[in-house]
Parts: C-alpha cells; sequence; structure tokens
C-alpha cells in the first residue's frame, strides 16, 4: 500500500471512510484500518481537525496571536527541553523552532487579547531560559492548511451542469 | 424570409443540449456531466496574463500565435511525446481544439469526400465533417475491446473516396485510450491509403496507467498526421479558449489561410497565459493528474460494486458504465436518474447510436460529490429493483 497517498488523502479529508480509502487505493478495506490504526499508534497520524474560518464563527470570542521566543539553548539538551515546557501548556495551538531572529514561533488562542497578554507576560516570558517575547496579534485570516478563507458564503457555481 | 443554409439545417441538434436543459432547471443536481475540469486555473497562469495586460500587450499576433509560445509548444511536444514540428511553419495556435477540428476539416475536405470517424464520439466531430462538405463514416467501437480503433475496422471503412480519419484518445466519452502497440497495427494501412489522421489530442496530459502514445509517433507516416491539442483539459484553462494545431507545412499554411480570415490571431492574454502555463505549469499537470486517478479509482469501483458494470478508462475523466442490464434505455435512465434522485449524467446515445446502454460520467467534481453522486444512484438503483419486484411483468 501507499501510505503517502493514504496520507495524503486523510489530509485532505479527513471525512472519508475507510471503505471510499480502499476504493481510492484499490485495496482491502481491512488493511486500511488496520494501516491507519498502526499510523496512528506511530504517532504519525497525529489527529483529525476541521479548518475553520474563524473570521466568521466565534469572531467575538477568539482572538490568535503569534509569539516569537527567544531563548537561551542548554548545554546538551538545546532547545527542546524549553520547548517542550512551552509546548504543553494548552494555551499554545502550534509551534515551531526556526532560523533566524527568534527561536520559537507559537501560535496562541485566547478568547481576549487581554487573556492572551496575561498568558504570554506570566507563563512564557517565566519560562527558565527564555529571554525575550514579541506577541503579535492576527488581525486577519486569509488562508489556513491550503483553504483560502472567504468573506461571503459560496454564490450558486457558474460551471455549467452539462457541458459536451 | 429566405430559407437558411440546408447544411446547418440539417444538422442534428447535440444531444447533450436536451439534456441540459432538462439538468439546468432543477436545483440540489450533484453533476456528472460536465467537460470540463473542476479546478481553476492555477494562479500564476492567471496571474501572467493580467501582467501581459497591463504591459499593454493587448494587440494581435502574429497569426500563428506567438512564436515564443509556438517554440515552447514544440519543445514540449518533441520532450514529453517524442512529437517532432517546426514553430515556424508546421504549428498554429487556435481558438481552442474546437477551431483546429474545424480548420482541419475545411482544409482538407473536398465536396463528397469520405471522413471516417467513430461512435460513440465527441459531438463535434460529424458536424465539422458535415459543415465542411464531407462525408461522415462511421466506424462502431466496441466495449468488448475497451472502446479501441482495430485494424480490421479501419480497413473496412477505408474506400477510394476516404480523405481523412478524425479520432480522438484518450477519448470523450469513453475513457478509452490507444497504446503504442495499437497504433503500431494502424500504421501499414494508413500508409497504404494515403489517408490524412486528424489526431485529437486534447487529452494527452490526462493519460494514467501508461504512457500517452500518438501516430504522430511514426516517422513513416508523420506527414498524413495532424495533431490537434491545447490548454484546456491539461491547465484548467477551458474559458481562455486557446489550443493549437500541428501538421506538415502545406497543411499547416492551409490552415493559417483559413485562420488569418475568420479569427486573425487566437486571444492575446489567452497567449501569454499560456506562455506561463507551458513554462511553470506542469507540477500544476501533475497535481491534478492525481486527483483525477483517486478519483476515478473511487467512481470505478463503487460503480461496479453496485452492479453497473465499468471498465477502468487509462485516460481522461471520464467514465462509461454500462446502464443496460437495468432494462432502460440511456436516455431513460439518464432523465429519471436527475428527476428522482437529482444526478447528472449524459445519455450515451448523446454521443452517437453506439453509446445506447451507456452513460458518461465525468469525474471532474469534488470527491465528496462522487460519494454523494454514488450513493444517490444506488438509491435510484435500489427503486428500480423494488418497481421490478412489484410489477414483474416490466422486467425487460
Amino acid at each position: 500500500m501507499n501510505t503517502n497517498i493514504l496520507l495524503e488523502l486523510l489530509e485532505n479529508n479527513a471525512r472519508l471512510t475507510t471503505q471510499d480509502l480502499a476504493d481510492i487505493l484499490h485495496e482491502d478495506e481491512a488493511l486500511i484500518k488496520s494501516e491507519i490504526q498502526q499510523l496512528e499508534k506511530e504517532k504519525i497520524i497525529c489527529g483529525y481537525h476541521t479548518v475553520i474560518n474563524y473570521n466568521k464563527a466565534l469572531k467575538n470570542e477568539k482572538v490568535m496571536a503569534f509569539i516569537e521566543v527567544d531563548c537561551t539553548p542548554q548545554r546538551h539538551k538545546g532547545y527542546d527541553k524549553t520547548a517542550m515546557k512551552i509546548a504543553n501548556y494548552p494555551e499554545i495551538d502550534t509551534m515551531y523552532l526556526l532560523s533566524g531572529d527568534c527561536d520559537f514561533l507559537c501560535l496562541v488562542q485566547g478568547k481576549t487579547m487581554f487573556e492572551v497578554a496575561r498568558f504570554v507576560s506570566d507563563k512564557i516570558a517565566c519560562v527558565e531560559d527564555v529571554r525575550a517575547t514579541k506577541t503579535l496579534f492576527v488581525l486577519k485570516q486569509y488562508k489556513q492548511n491550503g483553504i483560502v478563507m472567504k468573506d461571503e458564503e459560496d454564490v450558486e457555481s457558474t460551471r455549467l451542469v452539462v457541458t459536451p | 424570409m429566405k430559407p437558411l443554409s440546408k447544411t446547418i439545417e440539417n444538422l442534428k441538434p447535440s444531444g447533450i443540449r436536451k439534456f441540459f436543459d432538462l439538468a439546468s432547471t432543477m436545483d440540489n443536481v450533484i453533476s456528472f456531466g460536465v467537460g470540463e475540469p473542476d479546478f481553476d486555473t492555477p494562479w500564476h497562469i492567471c496571474e501572467n496574463a493580467v501582467y501581459s495586460m497591463s504591459e499593454g500587450k493587448t494587440h494581435y499576433t502574429a497569426n500563428r500565435g506567438l512564436l515564443e509560445l509556438r517554440k515552447l509548444i514544440a519543445e514540449f511536444h518533441r520532450i514529453r511525446y517524442d512529437q517532432h514540428y517546426n514553430p515556424e511553419n508546421e504549428i498554429l495556435v487556435t481558438v481552442g481544439g474546437s477551431e483546429a477540428i474545424d480548420l482541419a476539416m475545411r482544409a482538407m475536405i473536398n465536396p463528397g469526400d469520405e471522413v471516417i470517424t467513430m461512435d460513440p464520439n465527441y459531438v463535434a466531430y460529424t458536424p465539422a465533417i458535415e459543415m465542411a462538405g464531407g462525408i461522415p463514416v462511421i466506424i462502431p467501437l466496441e466495449e468488448k475491446s475497451e472502446f479501441k480503433l482495430t485494424p480490421e475496422a479501419l480497413k473496412n471503412a477505408i474506400t477510394d473516396k476516404t480523405k481523412a480519419i478524425l479520432i480522438n484518445f484518450p477519448s470523450n466519452p469513453t475513457g478509452g485510450v490507444m497504446t503504442y502497440e495499437d497504433y503500431e497495427k494502424l500504421v501499414p494501412i494508413i500508409e497504404e491509403s494515403g489517408i490524412y489522421v486528424v489526431s485529437d489530442e486534447i487529452y494527452a496530459e490526462l493519460t494514467f496507467d501508461g504512457e500517452f502514445a500518438s501516430l504522430a509517433q511514426f516517422p513513416s507516416i508523420r506527414d498524413q498526421i495532424v495533431v490537434i491539442n491545447g490548454f484546456s483539459k491539461a491547465f484548467a484553462m477551458t474559458g481562455w479558449r486557446l489550443g493549437y494545431v500541428m501538421s506538415n507545412p502545406n497543411l499547416s499554411a492551409a490552415m493559417t489561410k483559413i485562420h488569418q480570415y475568420i479569427i486573425m490571431s487566437a486571444p492575446t492574454p489567452a497567449q501569454y497565459a499560456a506562455l506561463e502555463a507551458m513554462t511553470d505549469g506542469l507540477s500544476d499537470v501533475s497535481h491534478m493528474r492525481n486527483e483525477y486517478m483517486n478519483r476515478r479509482n473511487l467512481l470505478v469501483s463503487r460503480l461496479n460494486r453496485m452492479g453497473l458494470k465499468t471498465n477502468m478508462p487509462h485516460g481522461t475523466f471520464y467514465v462509461f458504465p454500462n446502464i443496460s442490464q437495468t432494462g432502460l434505455t440511456s436516455e431513460e435512465f439518464c432523465n429519471r436518474l436527475v428527476e428522482e434522485q437529482r444526478v447528472a449524467c449524459v445519455p450515451g446515445t448523446a454521443f452517437g447510436e453506439k453509446g445506447e446502454g451507456f452513460m458518461r460520467m465525468s469525474y471532474a467534481c469534488s470527491m465528496d460529490n462522487i460519494i454523494e453522486g454514488c450513493d444517490r444512484i444506488e438509491a435510484f438503483l435500489a427503486s428500480l429493483e423494488q418497481k421490478q419486484e412489484e410489477n414483474p411483468s416490466n422486467r425487460s
């Protein structure tokens, strides 16, 4: 079985059933089931998410911010130990180690700007070896996971229903 | 009022038109009836057209099209398909593959000449032959030979009056393809008879499970072959209306003569979009091809499982399931399917008499639509079965 194609299919549409996946990949459904279980066990598949346009939903109840974090790496441990201290906060949605001016880039979600600001100053800035933080609030989201966020509802498709 | 052209009045109305009129009045239709990619044109291609306009490139181009574009087309076909054409005098950029079909027919047909074509075939071929004053001669294609053109059928169709044969592989509507080995068997017949072959290769890039093959790859008959291709299907550029035709210099000059009188030159912004497509668009094509293959696999598996026998098509974005065991004609089946379940598929008979017993389904639609559409077709088949059980005398 081509695991990469299986992963790609699920990444694009996690709602495909195991039977759909079996049809697409020309495999036995039972084999697909066991492959997915294995991928979940190995933490290659880490979850199934829905892409939500927060410009439209919960727009008064949710703010997002990118937090740039500078830290001092530790001997033998590098960045990983500090990173885990930060990543374990449930407020942190996504986190990367970067090259360039800052070390970590974290995406944080909160209910209000005040809540996010307090989380950064009270929690992240106080983590051992963190030297500085910079908070960048998201004003509007244009694209997420390859999907362009549209303000207006889908207008009736302009494609003809039947063509030669 | 004076009468209109007899030729035009005698043309059969398109079978697709009738079905379009029915389906387009309904809401919540899942359509498998669309013969164009569902992908939008890749953004970088659109952007290059916009940029070209802002740079003032809004005038006519050379009649044959931008030389820069013709060079890229020549290079693309040389590397990808082993087809060799001179951009200076053997390539002509047209308004879609459709214009190219018309030009080829008009450039070669004298009144009374016979032109062979297939059944089932794309709806425009027979009218194109008739409008140019030719007489269409039909070769029926068979499901059992995967809708391929066989040497026997070709040999039997050729007469002293045959001027050309018009072929289309990968094929709309059947999804059938011809391999190099399939074509090899036709070469001696074509060479001996001296007929032209107009080969509409618009779906070449959408060839799955193997290499695309073309009669233009055989040097001994190369000058008899007219290759038609374009940007619509491969690059999702149907609305840009841009195609091209490649042939020997003599025929190419004749087609250019017609083109310069009726068209002048293909739309300039579309040509700049095409430049970008040829330069940087191949990864888009490969992405779309993979997506089509996944959808094809899903659709063919589901259709066969629900009892509609379907060949695995090796090209295009069409499948051609056999619906004859339901006892309904293609038209009855498709009409009732859209009326009862709001699923639009095109009756096989829209593509010729041999399409009876089949329907064409395009999988140029989202995976979700394919799944929902198949659920509805299953429900339709179940309701047919139930009605037959209640009323066994109707069973045919």
